[in-house]
């Protein structure tokens, strides 16, 4: 179990105050100009030195990301900080805005700096009215203090940070929806190339981060790269947030070391499942676009993004939904199939028409009103839809559903049956 | 210059090249939707996938830029894959109503369906339906049948610059449409129902008419404008059924205007399609032999020095050749081609064309328009003013009455005066004209029909010369024309001859025996008592004043030759024969020549068009602009400073055909009132 001392969100219950006095209390703010002067060539190899994985869902080293900034040309270069955190099972992001926003400004302050940008947008989430109230807040208060603007911190960087609330659209996480978005278009993600490191918002070098990572870097850079790799597996390092709901005990947001085992998390940190371990079901270990895993390899499985994938699920956001067995979980993916449906942008093909299509028999495939052929051809279609689009929604719009059919069609099969000798019976 | 390979052919492009265009170059057809070679690229039908070596994912073909080494396969089983999973996603929710859509036979998604798609569709739940939207009397919508490429989207933000169309919406509820529901207002919106490759927008005054594949296609020349936009006319029988844009990259690219595509179906009403003479005060049927007699002896009672021919906006180049051959065959030196009673110096052809030609206006840097609305004069040369601006790196001044032209310029004035202070060095338009490399400055027709035409022509040509713009690599002097038999007409000097008189004097009662050749735009009540001969093909203001009328043949009718406002001479051919007892014009011309007793030096048109190449030989010549040797400023004095006026007040009407056209009549009723009220016009 990770050690006090060793955690990086020390306020993510919000026992400490949100304002600038305390959050320098914990260390936030604590000689950023010193960070600074030792240089953005230093601040991006100990961030790639950390192991520090995108914290959003993707998982693409910070540092790399940083790197790929192209030097200064006389086109501003941006930070975007995505806060519209709106992936069902995570809750993450909200707690650092609402309890920890002087440490997710002091880290867009350094990562504006090492990717030479003087303008950071934070983009967030428009249901999150309440957590835009506080980072306005602090965001006022670092500028009374001399911490963002002229000269941010001491540092001798200028550093401009706007706060700017979305509409509720899920595809606005999407980087270049969100962009989109940010210049007041429709939020519909752009087609890559370009990649926005080398036109991203209004065409201009663009580093787009998650609230995570961005809060993390700060602490990283002071105690050290190594302090940081010390947590997790090679190439999965350092500390995480994790968000476990659903049915445990204590549902809660704890900050773990990477690859800790997923009957651990659990256990130690939410009170274990409701019912004792054995009366787990499945779980969705990264929010509710990653594949569902049953109950055998949650018993084993690590939390990271290697050990996920290698069980053909994903590490995500770390938004762990827990399902016991009185869960319907074929009913458990339609909900989530039919969320998707209303969340695609409806820009390309596949995804405007495949995941509506997929939720409605999704939808009958809860009531079993269907074939057992159906159930391959969904998952035909899932790959039919999978890979083929601008962005990757699609992908974890088919992949919950690509999950229950992997472990779950027996009892798929067995639900068709049984509306059969219904029906056959009335 | 990337070099890769595909399919295993090696092929070097340009920079910047995508990989579908590189395939297209090797002649592999990549199926799509949404790409469109003149709009931007959205990459969203998801039709054109293919795989590259070395990336993780299938990619869009049409936004991949080709890369130095790529590996590219476009006939893979994943490619297969990819293109019938977006085949059968497409049409899951397409209605499949073939038999009674419109686009039936030319529809991207019918003939990539037979291409790609399967036989069976496997979904159970019920299809999508989407209510229709009213767009106005030109684009009927079935909405349903939308498969979501925003090619309409990106024309009338990106080509138009009306961004009147977006997507509404998200998801499976996804729609196409204006929001709040009402007409689109660009002059080019017709050209949605090419762009877009399904049935969704299609023609509306030409619904249920008949199949793409029954129509006989003629390519010819579109009159309506000075523009010589490139036309297809499909007819049925000897009905013109519609009017299509063919790709003329150096005149139209791939669009038509409205009234281009629209306003045939006044071809087909308040035809003249027999003689008539007036008897007693009324105009009653004649035959032809009645009518040349008459003709012919009206003339020979009236001397010749007062017989005079004026030729209309929409008269073709031999029929003012044989015209003007007739009238030097009696001996009468007055004839005009100008009916707005424009007389400045026509001398040298570079004072009254496009010298910069409308494709290199792409290359200007800095354009001034003077008393022009291009707009609606020549709705072509503003969409390539647009595209130019669009590029970036170049401003646009107006002096002249400041309406939308669907791009953002400086409004420098309304009087001549604002022309004379650039001259001056006031005002920082003057320094961007200064600073351009390749300025252009048009002025339009509507500022040289005024009294003072000949001046502002000297003062536009002045400041064309003092802001560098005339030199052997560029001449940015231009007269934006906005009637299409203008500069043929001046190119075969149907201008008053020597001791002749020309429109004005007409008008003021100088002539015994008028002939007009589709003249219509003039004040009638002027001309006096003198014995009127209309030789036209519309029943419309001409006609009225006439004593006799010789029904002639409409541009659809006859093989002819226009000169556009660029000075390039083109070939229109004779799609449908004239209706009833109408001819061709210049066999008119021959007729009274033989009734009156001059035989003319032809017999056939291939003989006239040698007789006229021999008097002007550029227009043998076809699709080619020839540098015109260019004449210096003249004398800038009488200038009058009056504000410049707008001379289209209607866009949709201002022909005898646009004017008997019901469907440009719906558009006056429906899209002018919104136009006046945005400022369009």
């Amino acid at each position: 179990m990770l050690d006090d001392k060793d955690r990086i969100f020390t306020n993510i219950y919000g026992f400490d105050g949100p304002d600038l006095a305390s959050a320098r209390r914990r260390g936030v703010w604590a000689d950023t100009a010193g960070i600074i002067r030792k240089g953005g060539a230093w601040i991006i190899d100990e961030v790639k030195n950390s192991g520090l994985r995108g914290r959003g869902g993707a998982g693409f080293s910070t540092g790399m990301k940083w790197s790929f900034m192209p030097k200064p040309s006389g086109l501003p270069h941006y930070l975007l900080v995505n806060a519209d955190e709106s992936e069902p099972g995570t809750c993450k992001d909200r707690d650092i805005l609402r309890y920890d926003p002087h440490r997710l400004l002091e880290g867009a302050l350094v990562a504006a700096f090492a990717i030479g940008a003087h303008t950071v947008y934070i983009y967030v989430r428009g249901e999150f009215y309440h957590e835009a109230l506080v980072l306005q807040r602090a965001i006022d208060e670092a500028y009374a203090n001399g911490l963002l603007g002229k000269n941010a911190a001491r540092s001798g960087w200028d550093c401009d940070v706007y706060l700017h609330r979305g509409a509720g659209a899920y595809v606005c996480g999407e980087e270049t929806a969100l962009m989109e978005s940010l210049e007041g278009k429709k939020g519909q993600p752009r087609n890559k190339p370009p990649f926005p490191a080398n036109a991203g918002l209004y065409s201009c070098p663009t580093t787009v981060n998650n609230v995570e990572t961005i809060a993390s870097v700060p602490e990283i850079l002071r105690r050290g790269a190594a302090w940081f790799s010390r947590f997790g597996r090679p190439k999965n390092t350092g500390t995480k947030l994790f968000c476990i709901s659903g049915h445990v005990n204590q549902p809660c947001n704890v900050e773990e070391a990477m690859s800790i085992p997923l009957r651990e998390l659990i256990e130690k940190h939410a009170g274990g499942v409701r019912g004792g371990w054995d009366n787990l079901l499945a779980v969705i270990p990264g929010g509710s676009s990653t594949p569902v895993l049953p109950w055998d390899i949650c018993g084993t499985v690590l939390m990271d993004f290697d050990a996920l994938r290698e069980v053909h699920s994903s590490f995500g956001t770390g938004g762990v939904i827990v399902m016991d067995r009185s869960t319907d979980i074929i009913y458990a993916i339609a909900r989530i199939s039919a969320f998707y449906k209303h969340e695609s942008c409806g820009q390309c093909t596949p995804c405007r028409e495949g995941i509506p299509w997929l939720a409605r028999m999704m939808a009958r495939m809860v009531e079993g009103n269907a074939t057992v052929e159906e159930i391959d051809m969904m998952l035909d279609i899932t790959k039919e839809i999978e890979g083929h689009t601008i962005c990757a929604f699609a992908d974890g719009a088919v992949w919950p559903i690509q999950g229950l059919i992997r472990h779950f069609k027996p009892q798929m099969i067995k639900r068709i049956e049984e509306y059969r000798k219904k029906a056959k019976a009335a | 210059m990337p070099k890769l390979t595909i399919d295993g052919k090696t092929i070097e492009v340009a920079d910047g090249t995508s990989v579908m265009q590189a395939c297209e170059q090797l002649g592999i057809e990549i199926p799509h939707f949404c790409y469109h070679d003149k709009l931007s690229v959205a990459a969203s039908c998801r039709m054109c996938l293919v795989e590259i070596e070395k990336m993780p994912k299938p990619v869009p073909s049409c936004a991949q830029p080709c890369a130095e080494g790529m590996v590219v396969h476009t006939d893979t089983p994943a490619v297969r894959k990819a293109r019938r999973a977006a085949m059968e996603l497409l049409l899951i929710n397409h209605p499949l109503d073939c038999p009674i859509c419109d686009q039936g036979g030319e529809c991207d998604l019918q003939d990539q369906a037979v291409a790609y798609g399967v036989s069976m569709g496997r979904m159970r739940e019920p299809k999508r339906a989407v209510a229709e939207k009213d767009f106005g009397p030109l684009i009927k919508t079935a909405m349903t049948r939308c498969i979501h490429c925003t090619r309409c989207v990106r024309f009338v933000d990106e080509i138009c610059g009306t961004p009147e169309l977006g997507g509404m919406f998200r998801g499976e509820n996804l729609e196409i449409g204006t929001y709040v529901e009402r007409a689109l207002t660009s002059e080019l919106s017709g050209n949605l129902i090419d762009l877009c490759p399904v049935g969704a927008l299609t023609n509306k005054p030409h619904a249920f008419q008949n199949r793409a594949w029954e129509y006989k296609k003629t390519e010819s020349v579109d009159v309506l404008d000075a523009v010589g936009s490139n036309i297809r006319i499909d007819t049925c029988g000897n009905e013109v059924m519609r009017v299509v844009p063919q790709r003329n990259e150096d005149v139209n690219e791939d669009w038509i205007s409205d009234k281009t595509r629209f306003a045939i179906d006044g071809l087909t009403v308040q035809r003249l399609d027999r003689p008539y003479i007036r008897k007693n005060g009324k105009l009653e049927p004649a035959s032809w032999d009645e009518a040349l007699a008459l003709v012919a002896e009206k003339m020979h009672a009236c001397s010749p020095s007062h017989v005079a021919a004026l030729a209309g906006d929409l008269v073709d180049c031999e029929t003012m050749f044989a015209m003007k051959t007739l009238l030097q065959f009696i001996g009468s030196p007055n004839m005009d081609c100008r009916q707005d009673g424009a007389s400045y110096d026509v001398s040298s052809r570079s004072s009254y064309i496009m010298n910069t030609t409308i494709k290199r206006l792409e290359e200007a840097d800095a354009v001034l328009l003077v008393g022009t609305n291009p707009r609606h004069e020549a709705p072509m040369v503003n969409a390539r003013l647009r595209k130019r601006w669009l590029r970036g790196g170049c401003r646009i001044g107006l002096v002249g009455d400041p309406v939308d032209l669907g791009y953002p310029y400086k409004h420098l004035g309304d009087t001549p005066d604002a022309l004379l202070s650039l001259a001056r060095d006031e005002g920082d338009f003057s320094a961007v004209l200064k600073n351009a490399t390749k300025p252009a400055f048009l002025v339009g027709s509507g500022a040289l029909a005024r009294s003072d035409g000949n001046a502002i022509l000297n003062v536009v040509k002045m400041l064309a010369e003092y802001f560098n713009a005339v030199r052997e690599d560029w001449n940015g002097f231009n007269v934006l024309q906005r009637v299409a038999s203008r500069v043929g007409g001046l190119d075969l000097g149907f201008i008053p001859q020597r001791k002749g008189f020309g429109t004005q004097a007409v008008l003021n009662g100088a002539a015994e025996f008028v002939w007009l050749l589709g003249v219509d735009e003039l004040d009638f009540k002027k001309i006096g008592g003198a014995f009127v001969v209309y030789q036209g093909h519309h029943g419309d203001k001409g006609a009225q004043r006439a004593d006799v009328i010789l029904p002639g043949a409409a541009y659809t009718e006859k093989s002819a030759t226009y000169v556009n406002t660029e000075g390039r001479p083109q070939h229109a051919w004779r799609a449908t024969f004239p209706p009833g007892d109408a001819r061709e014009d210049w066999k008119i011309i021959h007729a009274v020549a033989d009734a009156y007793g001059v035989p003319l030096p032809f017999k056939t048109l291939e003989a006239l068009r040698e007789k006229m190449a021999e008097a002007v030989p550029l227009l043998a010549t076809s699709d080619s602009v020839e540098k015109a040797p260019w004449v210096g400023a003249g004398s800038i004095v009488g200038v009058v400073n009056v504000p410049f006026t707008s001379v289209i007040d209607n866009f949709y009407m201002t022909d005898p055909i646009s004017r008997a056209s019901a469907t440009m009549a719906k558009c006056t009723r429906d899209i002018l009132p919104l136009l006046k009220k945005e400022g369009t016009a």
